[in-house]
């Protein structure tokens, strides 16, 4: 079994750990900063700010930023339709994403050049540049729900999660992922009598673990930021997601120990979706046959 | 026949008291107040108030956190989504009133005879929106600094002028006390920036925009006046009393925390500093040669244009202006009730209260800012040229192409209608 | 290599449909609508009717000129010399405002200029803030391209090792990406602040007190060099992600081989992990610079443009014009520009580094 790094001696050991560790300190001071800050009291967090005790949980330590926060804003309603939009986005991304790459990578059709350069060529497009006829788009299309037909996406989980399931940046990364994959391993199946489903139920998937992982984070983080589209199309508080939430604490008289406990529990379901996928990202070279 | 009748008139009570059920009207409400908890539960009273007192109407209200109001009502009316009764900024509101988001309001102008003039949104002629108080600025220092520098203590009558005031500043510097003599208040960019600083523009004999025709600022943002006070602002920056750039936490907290010897800043801060110190000053504006100005306007209530009941809605806004209301408000965020007799209800604006001095300020030296929808387009060039003032660019080039660029936008508004 | 066993229209359609459509309808329909909006005049709402203008969105915005102008002589013939010394030149205001001598110059401001001999030539622009944006957005992106590419792959190698608990040192590198802008930004404002700034107390221990303390994120000189070390930090977890799953790809049979063979460690990246992750630096190199095209959060968080436009950037002059100044055809017209160029500049990339058959 092939190890990257095989060297375990002591001294190695040590260089390696502590190399690896400065360069964690530069990577997660921030994440230390929040989470001391929202243990503070607002004028001991603003003056520990101008020295290193920003990142130490001295001085007047408490969960009280947490109580005030809960009561300035309805948090857990916030964190819930982040996590039902972000969630049901990144499956719907996987499957359609993936299967889209599968069809430019493996299939030939007429037609699939072109339509390959266009969607990667909205790449380019940023977002903010789109967002007002997006808007009016999506205050005019039909919606087939509980009560029927209605016209209008406005204020509702939808208009959140569907214009963004498929997007020019995951593609890309399925596309480029599957390009490295053996083509043996398609044609031999294919040869097999299989079809083009199982081809990519069997064959490709179990092999895409790593890009599933990495298009699932990215994916989650995008939508998990999101302010500005929620902002222009939702206008009742119980489809508000996080970001926009995050702005009931920029009032006049700004609570920072608020905002940085409120940062904080936002970040929770992120850090764990994030922890979650980290085996993914490892494939498991052994068992899948990869031809050597 | 008896029973006939009986049948007959328990079916007409019955659909009667339907129909009255019927009758009653949903008003939908957009404030700006989420996350504000004292304004939202002022607001929650006023709302339970007025659907218990009649039984036409029902108002149900939807929060908005502030920092994304504005934006929220434009996605909205581009959607067609605007709900009956909304607030808006003083000075944004020309801009929504000629844009179409709003209509004129229906209520008894006998009820506003006594109010405050900047809690007045006039467009065209018409009373679009009236707001429950009024904000001002002030000079806020205390008594204490004020006596070890060696300074006379100004009134309203007789504020410092403009030598006064450097001479003060000069001396805050030199004591080594503070950090820095003034805090402007840099770090909040956006609308404060025209809101506090074009009263000193105003106060040198400048303007925004020339308001005897809103149709150019030539002459009054780039004329000799305008180019005296870029000078004086840019040499705040330059001689070291004021910070071009600064951190927000410092503005939160900086002259609480004695960082600062004077601080402009609004009455809706006063009352931490009050906390803070027991011998707060709230000093008028100094007088640069056209008297000492400040700015004017608030949040106010309007209605709708696409509302299909502006009766009810201004209803809702009339029944929202009385007194005990105002003086709730006032007290609970510290702003100034749009009118005298509320005033004597508060405990911060009557005779001798800590803040009665900013009625006083509001009364006498408040100047709205330019009434004319182009001021959206207008203060963010004059804040973007103040910053660049600020931060060393050529005065006489920067107001010129602020000039130019407000001029531009007019034109290709055709005017705005003036 | 096309046979009948990867020919098939109808799978290809229907496995690519539904990705093609929601793209076609939620970005590609609004873009071209975006593009209309770019040959009109059209505000966000207003009362006026909305009038078909042509061109002249992208002339206001892509407005040169050049004047070259002689220094100003006295009556004897000698120059004109301000107090400092330098030379001093007739107002460029005369020339660019309601001077019926030089129409195409109107409105224009200068963006810069240099001197030739005596005489000095000024470039005009008809929107230097523009002009700045794109200056500043192609230095952007001209370095962190490489940049951040780059240390992205170092972080992924070292964390491609099998090591102890190299689990936590790969999530604790990805940590700046999960946290928001909002923290970020709040927290970088702390470490670059002028006075007692976390950075300025840093280099001045290191160089007991030499080192000058520096407004890092009001002085226009540094500015964008602030934002730009502060994106690189951000975004390079974010990238070390993309290579270690094309590193994933690569057979660990082919790093025995060369185990085997006593390669060095230089001659095993550049023979074994280098070419198998071709696909991937495509990626990471196009995901880097549309990213960087896009540069915007960070802007209107910390600078808002400034100080003096040092980080002005072309999106974030599209959102301020387009919401801010509420011309949503002025916004569109850079939108378009923006599109435009990066395609270019895109198409070039693929032209340079396609597959050599």
């Amino acid at each position: 079994m092939a190890q990257l790094s095989a060297d375990n001696h002591g001294l190695r050991l040590v260089v390696r750990y502590t190399v690896l560790g400065l360069i964690a300190l530069i990577f997660v001071f921030p994440l230390v900063f929040m989470l001391m800050s929202s243990l503070k009291p607002d004028a001991q967090l603003l003056s520990d700010t101008r020295s290193l005790r920003a990142f130490l949980p001295v001085g007047d330590i408490s969960l009280d930023n947490y109580f005030d926060a809960f009561r300035r804003a309805p948090v857990g309603l916030f964190i819930f339709n982040s996590v039902i939009v972000t969630g049901v986005t990144v499956v719907l991304t996987l499957f359609i994403c993936s299967a889209a790459a599968f069809a430019f990578v493996f299939v030939d059709w007429r037609g699939r050049d072109l339509v390959l350069t266009l969607i990667l060529a909205t790449l380019i497009v940023p977002f903010e540049t789109i967002a007002i006829p997006l808007l009016l788009i999506a205050s005019k299309l039909p919606w087939l729900g509980f009560d029927g037909l209605t016209y209008g996406w406005l204020n509702s989980y939808q208009v959140q999660i569907i214009p963004f399931v498929a997007d020019g940046l995951t593609i890309f990364l399925f596309v480029q992922y599957f390009k490295d994959l053996p083509g043996e391993l398609i044609e031999a199946a294919r040869v097999e009598g299989a079809s083009w489903w199982q081809v990519y139920r069997r064959v490709v998937i179990p092999l895409a673990g790593p890009v599933l992982a990495t298009a699932a984070i990215l994916k989650f983080l995008v939508m998990y930021n999101q302010y500005l589209w929620p902002l222009m199309v939702v206008q009742e508080e119980r489809y508000r997601p996080v970001m926009v939430g995050l702005q009931y604490f920029f009032q006049l008289n700004r609570a920072w120990g608020e905002i940085m406990a409120y940062l904080s529990l936002i970040t929770v379901p992120v850090l764990a979706f994030y922890l979650f996928l980290q085996r993914a990202f490892i494939a498991s070279i052994a068992s899948t046959g990869v031809k050597g | 026949m008896k029973s006939l009748r009986l049948l007959a008139t328990s079916i007409a009570i019955t659909t009667a008291m339907s129909s009255a059920a019927f009758a009653q009207t949903t008003l939908t409400m957009w404030y700006h107040g989420a996350g504000n908890e004292v304004e939202s539960s002022i607001v929650n009273q006023i709302i339970s108030d007025f659907n218990a007192s009649q039984s036409d109407w029902v108002v149900e209200m939807q929060s908005f956190p502030q920092a994304a109001y504005n934006d929220s009502v434009v996605a909205g009316a581009l959607a067609g989504n605007l709900p009956d009764i909304l607030d808006v900024d003083g000075p944004v509101m020309p801009n929504w009133a000629w844009s179409g988001y709003m209509q004129p309001l229906q209520i008894d102008e006998a009820k506003i005879a006594n109010y405050l003039p900047g809690t007045k949104g006039v467009w065209n002629g018409e009373l679009y929106s009236i707001g429950l108080w009024d904000a001002a600025i002030s000079l806020v220092t205390r008594q204490s600094y004020l006596d070890e520098l060696g300074l006379r203590t100004p009134t309203l009558a007789e504020p410092w002028t403009g030598e006064e005031f450097m001479d003060a500043l000069a001396k805050a510097k030199a004591s080594g006390n503070f950090d820095y003599a003034l805090d402007l208040g840099t770090a909040w960019t956006g609308e404060w920036y025209p809101y506090a600083f074009s009263p000193f523009l105003q106060s040198f004999g400048g303007d925004i925009i020339d308001r005897s025709t809103y149709t150019s600022a030539e002459g009054v943002l780039n004329g000799d006046a305008a180019v005296a006070f870029g000078n004086w602002w840019q040499g705040l920056f330059e001689d070291g009393y004021a910070q071009a750039t600064q951190d927000p936490a410092d503005r939160d907290n900086g002259f609480n925390s004695g960082k600062y010897a004077f601080s402009w800043n609004g009455n809706w801060a006063a009352l931490g500093t009050l906390d803070a110190y027991d011998d707060v000053l709230f000093l008028p504006a100094p007088d640069f040669g056209n008297g000492s100005k400040i700015g004017a306007a608030s949040w106010q209530f309007g209605v709708s244009a696409a509302s299909e009941h502006p009766e009810g809605a201004s209803a809702f806004i009339e029944f929202a202006l009385q007194d005990k209301y105002l003086a709730e408000f006032s007290n609970g965020i510290g702003l100034i009730p749009a009118t005298a007799s509320a005033a004597a209800m508060t405990e911060n604006y009557k005779e001798g209260g800590p803040l009665a001095v900013f009625f006083d300020l509001s009364e006498a030296q408040a100047l709205v800012r330019p009434v004319t929808p182009g001021y959206v387009v207008a203060a963010k060039v004059f804040e973007k040229a103040l910053a660049d003032i600020a931060n060393g660019a050529d005065v006489q080039d920067a107001l010129d192409s602020a000039v130019d660029e407000i001029d531009a936008d007019v034109a290709k508004n055709d005017n705005y209608g003036f | 290599m096309a046979s009948k066993f990867t020919r098939s229209n109808s799978t290809g359609w229907l496995m690519a449909g539904p990705a093609a459509v929601l793209m076609g309808l939620f970005i590609v329909l609004p873009f071209l609508f975006a593009i209309g909006l770019s040959f009109t005049n059209q505000r966000l709402i207003s009362p006026n009717p909305t009038q078909f203008v042509g061109l002249s969105n992208y002339s206001q915005l892509l407005g040169v000129g050049l004047l070259t102008l002689e220094p100003e002589r006295n009556e004897a013939g000698d120059v004109v010399r301000a107090e400092d010394g330098a030379v001093s030149y007739p107002a460029l205001r005369g020339y660019t405002r309601n001077n019926p001598d030089y129409p195409q110059l109107d409105g224009m401001r200068e963006w810069f200029s240099f001197s030739l001999g005596e005489s000095r030539t000024y470039v005009l622009a008809r929107d230097v803030v523009f002009a700045k944006a794109v200056v500043n957005t192609i230095i952007f992106v001209l370095v962190v391209a490489p940049v951040q590419g780059g240390l992205a792959l170092v972080l992924a190698l070292l964390i491609n090792q099998k090591l102890r608990g190299i689990n936590v040192f790969r999530a604790i590198y990805f940590m700046p990406v999960v946290v928001s802008i909002v923290v970020v930004s709040l927290l970088w404002r702390f470490i670059y602040d002028g006075q007692s700034g976390l950075l300025n107390n840093l280099l001045s221990a290191l160089t007991f007190g030499a080192f000058p303390r520096i407004d890092w994120l009001g002085n226009p000189s540094t500015a964008l060099g602030a934002i730009i070390a502060m994106s690189i930090w951000q975004a390079v977890g974010f990238h070390m992600v993309i290579w270690l799953s094309g590193l994933q790809t690569i057979s660990p049979s082919l790093y025995e081989a060369a185990a085997i063979e006593g390669a060095s460690k230089w001659q095993t990246f550049r023979y074994v992990t280098w070419p198998g992750l071709r696909n991937t630096a495509v990626l990471v190199l196009i995901v880097i610079t549309m990213q960087a095209f896009a540069l915007f959060a960070q802007i209107d968080v910390m600078t808002s443009g400034g100080p003096l436009d040092s980080t002005q950037t072309i999106v974030f002059q599209a959102v301020e014009r387009g919401y801010g100044k509420q011309d949503i055809s002025g916004g569109s017209t850079i939108s378009v520009i923006l599109f435009v160029f990066v395609l270019a500049i895109s198409l070039l990339q693929r032209w340079l580094t396609r597959e050599k058959k």
